[in-house]
């Protein structure tokens, strides 16, 4: 399943949110990625949501993949003693499974890439036995348990990892990838859709978007021309860059920000593509000693190439730039919903009315918050 | 005394051509040039510094090798049957000057620099920002922030003093006694406008120069020449020399006769005496010791100013930088085997330490494996020739490069290796004032400013078309570099791929 290869890649993305908490089935979110089909290639897709399993929402839900029988049984050894499973399934797909509407950017003839081959997938709903959590917080203790799973269990790979949010993802276009996981019959409050156009080889289920560590999923469309430091700097901290994309850096980099090092997210996104010095320099005070700060300690965080990032969490969703804008990325307002996407006809195909849309600047992030008090 | 060693180079003089000017004979420091009724060389004692053939009106002087012939053996080289017979004369050790000039490999010619094509687009230098700005000092590993009722956010972790560069080379340590004054004015104005430092040496700072004091590296070292508290707070940042590439575990000797009145006042030593630096610190005789000196230095300059430590690049250095960033240094200078001195024994220079692109590669990993490397930031010193090398370094884990011959030769130097004699024609390793005047410090800062300025812009043109604009996303990039014509174990310990093997 595990290519040695790395692969770039050009994209879409598509997000959307309710501020209030509305929970909406996948239909929309595979509209609007659906007709961005020309980005992509064929080669991977995929979905995060959040908010979709309200009855097991105090267990780390597992979306997992496995090669074959073997690896399930090798992981579920190794599950054993680390963790509860409160209940496990195979993931309901439907094998085969064709986006048939039409939308204006995908016609019938074209695209419609039946979903075949997918590897085994399997859903886990665990909690941390008491005794593990002596030593480390029990988010720290899953961060590990995906680490060691993903480079140490042959055949196995943790898709998802979060609380009442899971990823949907694989070989195939975004859309057909949404019809063959069923994506309807959920309901979300966040939706990120990913489309993929890597462009060497093929890419394998794990390696497509998007990524995911405990309730961060990122979606990506770009190259991270910085990822050697990134990677450099992230591995002293204990992550294991071994996903052969530089997508999962950005996964990383949002974890130890924002979950160790509790920075304030729209700081950490700062971090990430950091204001030019020459704006800098003419910040306020206050500002200028925080953004110097920054820059001066997390240099080895700072994102450098092309890209759009849409970070989905379970509490908000961020969309933001590189600092020089070099991929699109189209935001909206209706009522309470907050909508990012490459572009604009991704999202006026599912909101053709719309109470505000806008092109954020180059490295400014677009910050949408789930009210206080929504569970 | 009379040598029976043939003379290394002849000079050659087009009497068609020469008109009797004599200014080669004015410009030859070195003695080579007479004039009886013409001008007449004495081949023996040219070191083909080019002074001559630079300054001749009628470009009638050439000087060459004197390609005699040996008869052949890989074994025995010219070169070695030559230094035996001068020892077998003299009985000394071979003194010489600048870096080690044998064939060991060049590892930065080596490597070679990734570029965009589709997937990432390149970025071009004069339309878009392309920052090279960088910070020296301890960095801590996270920063802590406060929030007030009203949701302002406010910076509580306090930074530890960090020196700021507009472009990531500084001029490397070269002490006033063994260069000149007019070389240390050059470099402090060139530091001044460029935005970067120079570095005193271990030779004090003349008080003229005091004005500079946030472009300059004060260093102190094992003779501790010119330091006094004034001295240290004069400064941007406070070096402690251990060693030095050319020399490594080797002290200094700076001759009496080049001991002159300023020599004196700033070195703090008497008109005349030899200025002997001992080999070790003779406080510093272990690790403890060394962080005992680091915080005495933090103490009399009221932890206002980072501290670096400068070692060589010998064979355990990945070890020594560690514990001297737990001892408390801020910034580590790694110097290599082929950095510059004005003086060492040419067994020393030409066979003791490693290639810094190794030693470069084995600390910035190390310090990165012991999760220590936000707290000392990397300067790379010895050999850097160019704006490639320094790319390559900063790719490989330092925060910026140091250039100490590459200044020189900006200066005038034509690496002719003996700035131990005194004699420099071109006004550099001198104190003799007929030949210090010979480097005017207005045009020499220009000189070494062009040459900044230049490199700014080719690190710029490598940014760009790396994909990248700003020097933080390549500094430790070594998925940037590739190599060629390496075995894999160097490949291994320099972090780097080789070339043709994607990502």
């Amino acid at each position: 399943m595990r290519r040695n290869c790395y692969i770039p890649s050009g994209c879409s993305i598509s997000g959307m949110m309710s501020e209030s908490g509305k929970r909406l089935d996948g239909n929309a979110i595979i509209r609007s990625i659906a007709l961005m089909h020309d980005r992509g290639n064929g080669l991977g897709g995929g979905f995060a949501a959040y908010g979709i399993y309200p009855w097991h929402s105090d267990q780390y839900a597992f979306h997992m993949m496995f090669d074959d029988m073997d690896a399930k049984e090798r992981c579920e050894e190794h599950f054993k003693d680390r963790f509860e499973i409160v209940f496990d399934e195979e993931m309901p797909t439907r094998p085969g499974g064709v986006f048939e509407e039409e939308t204006s950017g995908r016609h019938g003839d074209f695209g419609g890439q039946p979903i075949i081959d997918p590897p085994i997938l399997w859903r886990y709903f665990m909690d941390v036995p008491e005794e593990r959590m002596r030593f480390v917080s029990e988010r720290e203790y899953v961060v590990e348990e995906v680490m060691e799973i993903n480079s140490k269990v042959d055949g196995a790979f943790v898709a998802s990892s979060g609380k009442n949010m899971g990823a949907f993802k694989g070989v195939g276009y975004p859309e057909d990838l949404g019809v063959f996981y069923k994506l309807g019959e959920y309901k979300a409050y966040i939706w990120t859709a990913h489309g993929r156009f890597p462009t060497n080889t093929p890419g394998w289920w794990g390696g497509a978007h998007p990524f995911c560590l405990l309730d961060w999923s990122i979606v990506h469309n770009g190259e991270i021309s910085s990822y050697g430091i990134n990677k450099r700097y992230l591995e002293p901290f204990g992550y294991r860059l071994e996903l052969r994309t530089d997508t999962e850096v950005v996964a990383y980099l949002f974890d130890l920000l924002v979950r160790r090092h509790k920075m304030p997210i729209e700081l950490a996104a700062k971090a990430l593509a950091s204001p030019f010095w020459k704006d800098i320099d003419r910040m306020p005070e206050r500002e200028r000693r925080i953004a110097t700060a920054i820059r001066q300690v997390y240099g080895g965080a700072l994102l450098n190439g092309p890209f759009s990032i849409i970070l989905g969490h379970s509490r908000g969703m961020v969309g933001f730039n590189d600092r020089i804008k070099l991929r699109p990325m189209t935001c909206a307002k209706k009522d309470d919903m907050l909508y990012m996407a490459s572009e604009e006809s991704g999202i006026r195909e599912i909101a053709p009315d719309l109470d505000l849309v806008w092109s954020p600047r180059a490295g400014t992030p677009v910050v949408g918050v789930l009210e206080e008090g929504v569970e | 005394m009379n040598s029976e060693l043939p003379p290394e180079f002849i000079v050659k003089v087009d009497y068609d051509r020469c008109r009797r000017c004599r200014r080669c004979v004015m410009n030859c420091s070195f003695g080579c040039m007479t004039f009886k009724d013409r001008v007449v060389p004495e081949h023996r004692r040219c070191v083909a510094c080019q002074r001559c053939v630079t300054y001749c009106p009628e470009y009638a002087i050439t000087v060459s090798k004197n390609e005699l012939a040996y008869k052949e053996n890989e074994n025995w080289s010219p070169e070695i049957r030559k230094n035996i017979l001068k020892q077998a004369e003299t009985g000394g050790m071979l003194l010489t000057g600048m870096g080690n000039p044998r064939e060991y490999p060049i590892l930065w010619d080596h490597l070679l620099i990734d570029a965009c094509q589709v997937t990432n687009p390149s970025i071009d230098p004069l339309r878009e920002p392309m920052e090279l700005r960088t910070f020296l000092g301890r960095k801590p590993e996270r920063l802590e922030f406060s929030m007030d009722e009203a949701g302002e956010i406010d910076l509580v972790t306090e930074i530890e003093p960090q020196v700021r560069l507009d472009v990531p080379v500084v001029f490397g340590a070269m002490s006033y006694g063994a260069v000149s004054l007019n070389v240390h004015r050059s470099l402090a104005m060139a530091a001044s406008r460029s935005g970067t430092l120079m570095n005193t040496g271990e030779g004090g700072l003349h008080r003229e120069l005091y004005p500079y004091s946030g472009n300059i590296i004060v260093q102190v070292a094992s003779g501790r020449f010119g330091v006094h508290s004034e001295y240290l707070n004069t400064s941007a940042m406070v070096e402690i020399k251990i060693g030095q590439g050319a020399k490594p575990g080797i002290g200094g000797h700076l001759p009496g006769e080049k001991v002159g009145e300023d020599i004196s006042k700033t070195r703090m030593i008497p008109v005349g005496t030899d200025a002997l630096s001992p080999a070790p610190h003779h406080d510093i005789y272990s690790i403890e010791d060394l962080s005992q000196l680091i915080f005495a230095i933090k103490e009399a300059t009221d932890y206002e100013k980072p501290v670096s430590v400068k070692i060589s690049a010998v064979h355990n250095v990945a070890a020594i930088a560690s514990g001297i960033v737990r001892a408390g240094a801020d910034v580590v200078t790694i110097d290599g085997f082929r950095g510059g001195t004005g003086a060492t024994p040419m067994v020393i220079r030409d066979n003791v330490g490693i290639p810094i692109e190794l030693a470069l590669a084995a600390v910035d990993e190390r310090l990165r494996e012991e999760g220590i490397r936000n707290n000392a930031s990397i300067l790379c010193a010895g050999g850097i020739r160019s704006s490639g090398d320094v790319a390559k370094a900063i790719a490989l884990g330092a925060d910026a490069a140091v250039i100490g011959t590459a200044a020189l030769v900006a200066l005038g130097c034509r690496i002719c290796q003996k700035c131990y004699t005194g004699n420099c024609a071109w006004g550099i390793a001198t104190q003799k004032p007929e030949l210090v005047r010979r480097l005017n410090p207005q045009i020499g800062a220009d000189r070494l400013t062009n040459l900044l300025a230049a490199w700014s812009l080719e690190l710029k043109e490598i940014l760009g078309s790396l994909g990248v604009n700003s020097i933080e996303s390549l500094r430790g990039s070594r998925e940037r570099l590739r190599g060629v014509g390496l075995d894999s174990q160097t490949l291994e310990l320099l972090g780097v791929k080789p070339a043709g093997v994607g990502q």
